[in-house]
């Protein structure tokens, strides 16, 4: 893994050699939330901030998506049924945080779990999206990845990825794509960029700024839930569990976590038609919604709100687990200080593991 | 991430509608042929995405049998939200574009020596339709088979004509009842549970097949406990609103199973935990 020590000068550099051939995005706060915008340069960035309100999903998974389009006259409507093109051109993601490129790379399991039915839309965006992140040695407040196996320093997911060490930044290449990206800049973009060799003291800074994030989530027990029990539970020792009950009766259904989360993925297919011609959107969709699961007959094989409240927990850290042998949720967060009544993902999935082991403890045969 | 770039799961494939034939007041038997001239190759239990541009995309059990002689397929459709109502709108000719087949299908295998019991409810008879008529097909292969059909009242019972060929043969067994008789009804009545002590059944050798609304599985799933038959022997088809038909969108889950790739026909022991389910 390669390493270089750049300074202010330096990153400017190499973000405006990577942004050349792609289009690029940066975190920024505009009219009062941190969003993602459109940048040529550096200086529009706010690298300070901690996490965008929303999560960067929408770049490869967006809130409504063309999937193809059709002519509007039924004699001709079938005739070109062509999937909507890929990206025009490359992209990169400059500044993204750990958690939320975590995320990234488990929707890449789930977009991409059977070959077969791979899912080529999101697969085109990610496949032309440059991925550089900035570790986090200040996690906010309610973060807590380091609970659900990430690390405000971690690096699944990303090509390349940054840390402020207050004078200077260390930039690592990560994957193989991040590696391809530094060799293709143009040669004087390079120089500018090249920086140097990180010393013993640059490694050294890193390291303590690592501790110091590791130290700053530790801080709040909250950040740390005890999980060990939730992997062997059964799914029926969490299903059956009272705390669904409790939960309904706070949640109001409103869906904004399912909004907000990095890794949810469900959405609802739709026709559009316009005079000419229509087109086949698919647009995030929420569990959280009664109408998600309803029959065309009025049956509602999940009618309950505590089905839909129990439902979205037991996804993250339950089902997902069970398909791709990982958590699904990567701790950034956004739901728990979106939430209008204060549910804390943390909480929850705290109290999941409580049930998980007193069901473990031979309540059960 | 290796993908083929012009290919989408989620492009349906272009389908003429061949024939209509209308079942009941509200569901009608359409007969479909894609328009690549291929067969659709589907296994009995499984199911299409049917498309209508401009309405939307719905999920159908395929109700024909896999018949490696003909070209086409058929589904019968309840008339009852916006893309059945403008399928039942169509005229033959006219175009609709279908993806799949999807999901699970019956082990077949798993039904040859045995006696099969098809038990189905309403619209239910529409899928196990695809598994009765493939074992018609290869009748020698199979044991007795006994179909339990039951629906709410006379007006709304499908296929009778083939029902009735059904009944005069005397290889299979067929016993129908309904829910609220009218007058001119001469047949049994009562749910569709009340059929089973009219009919000996060998809970060693028979495996069942069943479909129907959601609240006939756990009747006669009791009935089959009673039987004594091997829950291992009974296969379910499940309906959830399944929209992408590739297990993504999330829509169709039941608990950790994904409906439209885990199902829609499960082994009843594998889902028996999941009270999700049924």
């Amino acid at each position: 893994m390669s390493q270089r020590i750049l300074d202010h000068a330096g990153l400017s550099a190499l973000f405006k050699a990577l942004a050349q051939g792609r289009k690029a995005f940066v975190p920024a706060t505009v009219q009062g939330k941190a969003t993602w915008i459109p940048a040529t340069d550096l200086a529009q960035a706010d690298l300070s901030l901690a996490n965008t309100a929303f999560s960067p999903k929408n770049f490869f998974f967006p809130q409504s998506e063309c999937l193809m389009r059709f002519g509007a006259d039924p004699a001709q409507a079938h005739e070109p049924m062509q999937p909507a093109p890929g990206l025009d051109q490359d992209l990169m993601l400059f500044g993204l945080r750990p958690c939320d490129a975590k995320a990234l790379a488990l929707l890449d399991r789930i977009f991409g779990q059977d070959p077969a039915m791979l899912d080529p839309y999101w697969a085109d965006k990610r496949e032309r999206t440059l991925l550089v992140g900035q570790s986090c040695p200040a996690p906010c407040p309610v973060c807590f990845c380091t609970g659900v196996g990430g690390h405000p320093f971690g690096t699944e997911g990303l090509d390349l990825l940054f840390t402020d060490l207050g004078e200077s930044f260390l930039v690592e290449v990560i994957s193989e794509r991040g590696e391809r990206a530094m060799k293709d800049l143009p040669m004087d973009a390079a120089k500018a960029a090249a920086g140097d060799e990180p010393g013993k003291k640059d490694l050294a800074r890193r390291e303590e700024l690592k501790n110091q994030a590791e130290a700053a989530l530790a801080l709040d027990p909250a950040n740390a839930p005890d999980l060990s029990a939730l992997d062997k539970a059964e799914v029926l020792d969490l299903y059956e569990s009272p705390l669904w009950e409790r939960l309904a009766e706070t949640c109001l259904n409103c869906g904004a976590c399912t909004f907000c989360c990095p890794t949810c993925h469900c959405f609802d297919i739709q026709d559009e038609t316009k005079v000419d011609e229509g087109r086949r959107v698919r647009n995030w969709d929420s569990c959280m919604s009664a109408l998600f699961t309803k029959h065309g007959t009025g049956h509602n094989p999940r009618g309950r709100k505590l089905d839909r409240v129990r439902q979205r927990f037991m996804h993250k850290f339950k089902y997902i687990p069970i398909k791709n042998q990982e958590i699904g949720c990567v701790g950034c967060g956004r739901c728990v200080r979106l939430c209008p009544v204060n549910i804390d993902v943390r909480q929850v999935a705290a109290q999941m593991n409580g049930q998980a082991a007193s069901a473990s403890g031979g309540q059960r045969p | 991430m290796p993908f083929k770039k012009d290919f989408s799961p989620y492009v349906p494939r272009p389908a003429t509608l061949k024939e209509k034939k209308k079942l009941s007041e509200l569901v009608t038997l359409f007969t479909f042929e894609l328009d690549n001239g291929k067969a659709l190759a589907h296994r009995p239990g499984q199911f299409i995405q049917l498309s209508i541009f401009g309405v939307g995309e719905a999920p159908f059990s395929v109700s024909s049998p896999p018949d490696p002689s003909k070209q086409t397929f058929e589904l019968a459709v309840r008339k009852i939200g916006a893309v059945t109502q403008s399928l039942h709108a169509m005229a033959p000719g006219q175009k609709v574009a279908i993806r799949g087949p999807y999901g699970t299908s019956f082990p077949v295998l798993d039904f040859v020596g045995k006696d099969t019991l098809f038990v189905a409810g309403g619209l239910g008879y529409i899928p196990l339709r695809s598994l009765l008529h493939y074992q018609l097909r290869h009748r020698s292969e199979f044991g007795r088979i006994i179909v339990l059909v039951g629906c709410r009242n006379p007006q709304e019972r499908i296929f009778t004509d083939q029902i009735e060929e059904l009944t005069a043969r005397k290889d299979v067994e067929v016993l129908e009842t309904v829910d609220i008789p009218d007058a001119a009804w001469k047949g049994n009545v009562g749910v569709i549970t009340t059929l089973f002590p009219k009919i000996p059944i060998d809970p060693t050798n028979t495996s069942v097949a069943m479909v129907g609304p959601p609240i006939m599985y756990r009747f006669v799933l009791a009935e089959c406990r009673k039987l004594g038959i091997n829950p291992n022997n009974i296969f379910v088809s499940l309906e959830r609103k399944m929209k992408c038909g590739v297990g993504k969108c999330g829509h169709c889950m039941i608990n950790d199973l994904n409906t439209c790739m885990d199902g829609p026909v499960f082994r009843y022991t594998d889902i028996e935990a999941y009270q999700e389910a049924i």
